[in-house]
């Protein structure tokens, strides 16, 4: 299980939208821009004005992963080795997020599959958003 | 005094500078550089702020220069590897008690600041422009370059320095604890260590090519022979140890496609230079090395983590300006000797330069041939971090040294040694210098 996680100002929006089970990134409305993870600023614009906070599907794809046979988090280490994965969200493709991809093998990473988001309870209690393989895609 | 942050307008970061206006008018003239140790051992003369004194000392020695007659320092008061001082554990009072000790007792042991070497080094009497550059040692050369080239110090002392304590590195702190705060947890959560990212980048760039991790062995097989030539290096000193390409594929993964030996080893250890006037630097001791341009990147990933695009688009534009700056091009580098800890992303940089027409893409086959000191295209002549330990100094100490003849066992003998660039560390942002052995 992971560790917990304490919402500070900055990311609150984000961790009590995903005990709600959605999945929110911050934007800036005024150059309708995602960014993640997120800023007090616009990382385009510089104005600190327009910043929110926007619901986004939970669609996804795999870009890229590796297999860590050695973290340095502690309640991990009983896992290794384990797949972290960086997935791109389907509405900007610039836009990351890690996973460890719950259900795909170790090393048996799809690059470039479909994935869609689930939530998952840290130590804590705190949901934080997972991705899985979408079953049947092509 | 303590000195301030530097302010960013000292650093070259765009395109489109033209020539930098000191260009040959700045030179290294002194190279000093402290003992190397795995860890601290507890006593006062092998402290980070002891191993410093030492390599500034050293620095000014091999230059023949007057204490008194420096004006200027460059340093970057933080020095860990990765290692952190116990949270409520006292500062050991015989060490604290063994130097002039400023109001933060960790000063010189966990951290440096201008005032604890000052406060040490009565010799130093006029230094009247300080300054911190942190980072790494590229970023504090181009500060002290930009600085002596402006006027505002005429003979600067340029110092970086690593401590390193028991335990594995990172993995105390919040790696340790139950819980993460919100902001970090966005990234911590997950466990990756250090290394990931560029691993990504390598394994994507052995997707988008077609190459293979195995490709890396003759790099890392002539880093470490290239670093055990290197009589400042900790693995020349400590443990002598070759690695063959057998040792290199049986290594254990840290985070697949990154083994042990991509990564480098955190070491304690302190090196200074001393930099000054193209006029000055005549009468001193060695052959000065001229500065022939400094360029920064401050190039940032759009999200989390660095893709493969926006690395080469990067180290691209870092090369278009280190070559305007200094007035070259690729085919006037004598060898290539950018940064390399962690090893999977050498490659990035090399390609970026263009060194030797080689491309995107390309760097591995290249690696696949004569990449020795004694071919036409060296490469990583210091051996880098993972030839000589975890500091990010080895290769501007081996450029100054080969471009003066000086480089000993390691000289370079296929090309002749004229002009080198060195820097980093990652291949996205980082700061670099271009060197000379002649002013033009
Ligand atoms: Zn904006």
């Amino acid at each position: 299980m992971k560790q917990g996680v304490v919402p500070d100002d900055l990311t609150r929006p984000f961790w009590e939208a995903a005990n709600e089970r959605r999945l929110v990134i911050q934007c800036c409305a005024a150059c309708d821009r995602l960014q993640h993870p997120p800023g007090r600023r616009c990382h385009q614009c510089g104005s600190d004005e327009h910043i929110g906070w926007r619901e986004v599907s939970g669609r996804a794809t795999i870009y890229n992963y590796c297999v860590v046979h050695d973290t340095p988090v502690r309640v991990l280490q009983q896992d290794q080795p384990f797949n972290v994965a960086v997935v791109m969200l389907d509405e900007d493709p610039g836009i990351q997020m890690y996973s460890h991809l719950p259900g795909t093998p170790v090393d048996e990473v799809p690059v470039g599959a479909p994935v869609e988001v689930v939530f998952e309870a840290t130590a804590n209690g705190q949901f934080v958003p997972e991705w899985q393989v979408v079953e049947g895609a092509p | 005094m303590n000195a301030p942050r530097h302010p960013e307008s000292f650093f070259r970061t765009e395109e489109g500078l033209g020539l930098w206006e000191h260009r040959g008018k700045v030179a290294a003239v002194g190279i000093g550089h402290s003992p190397t140790a795995r860890r601290w051992d507890g006593r006062p003369e092998t402290c980070v702020g002891a191993l410093s004194l030492d390599a500034l000392r050293r620095a000014m020695e091999d230059a023949g220069v007057d204490p008194a007659n420096v004006d200027g320092l460059v340093m970057d008061p933080t020095t860990t590897t990765g290692a952190y001082w116990p949270r409520g554990r006292p500062a050991p009072e015989e060490v604290v008690n063994a130097f002039h000790a400023t109001d933060n007792p960790l000063d010189g042991i966990a951290q440096l600041s201008s005032e604890w070497i000052l406060g040490n080094m009565p010799e130093l009497t006029d230094v009247g422009f300080a300054m911190y550059g942190d980072g790494c040692m590229a970023r504090a050369l181009c500060i002290a370059a930009q600085a002596v080239g402006d006027g505002l110090t005429h003979t600067c002392l340029v110092l970086k320095s690593w401590h390193n304590f028991e335990g594995r590195y990172y993995q105390g702190g919040s790696n340790a604890g139950s819980d993460l705060p919100g902001r970090s947890a966005l990234s911590a959560l997950w466990g990756a260590p250090v290394c990931y990212g560029t691993a990504l980048q390598f394994a994507e760039y052995c997707r988008k090519y077609g190459k293979s991790h195995d490709m890396m062995a003759p790099f890392i097989e002539n880093s470490r022979r290239n670093g055990l030539m290197f009589p400042e290096g900790y693995w020349a000193q400590h443990r002598p140890e070759e690695i063959t390409p057998e040792d290199y594929q049986a290594a254990r993964w840290i985070a697949k496609p990154a083994n042990l030996f991509d990564n480098d080893l955190p070491i304690m250890m302190a090196a200074a230079y001393v930099l000054t006037t193209a006029e000055r630097a005549r009468d001193m001791r060695q052959e000065p090395v001229y500065i022939l341009n400094h360029a920064s990147s401050r190039t940032r990933p759009r999200s989390l983590t660095p893709t493969l695009d926006e690395v080469e688009e990067d180290t691209a534009r870092s090369a278009r300006k280190i070559y305007e700056g200094a007035g070259i091009t690729a085919g006037d580098l004598s060898f290539e000797n950018m940064y390399d800890g962690f090893a999977l992303f050498h490659q990035f940089h090399l390609e970026g330069l263009g060194y030797r027409g080689v491309g995107f893409g390309e760097a591995l086959d290249f690696y696949q041939t004569d990449i020795s000191i004694h071919g036409p295209n060296p490469v990583l002549p210091s051996g880098g971090n993972i030839g000589c330990g975890r500091s990010r100094i080895w290769m501007h100490t081996d450029c100054m040294q080969q471009l003066q003849q000086r480089a000993g066992e390691r000289q370079v003998t296929g090309v002749k040694p004229e002009v080198a660039v060195s820097g980093g560390p990652m291949p996205l942002g980082g700061n670099f210098l271009v060197w000379g052995a002649t002013p033009d």
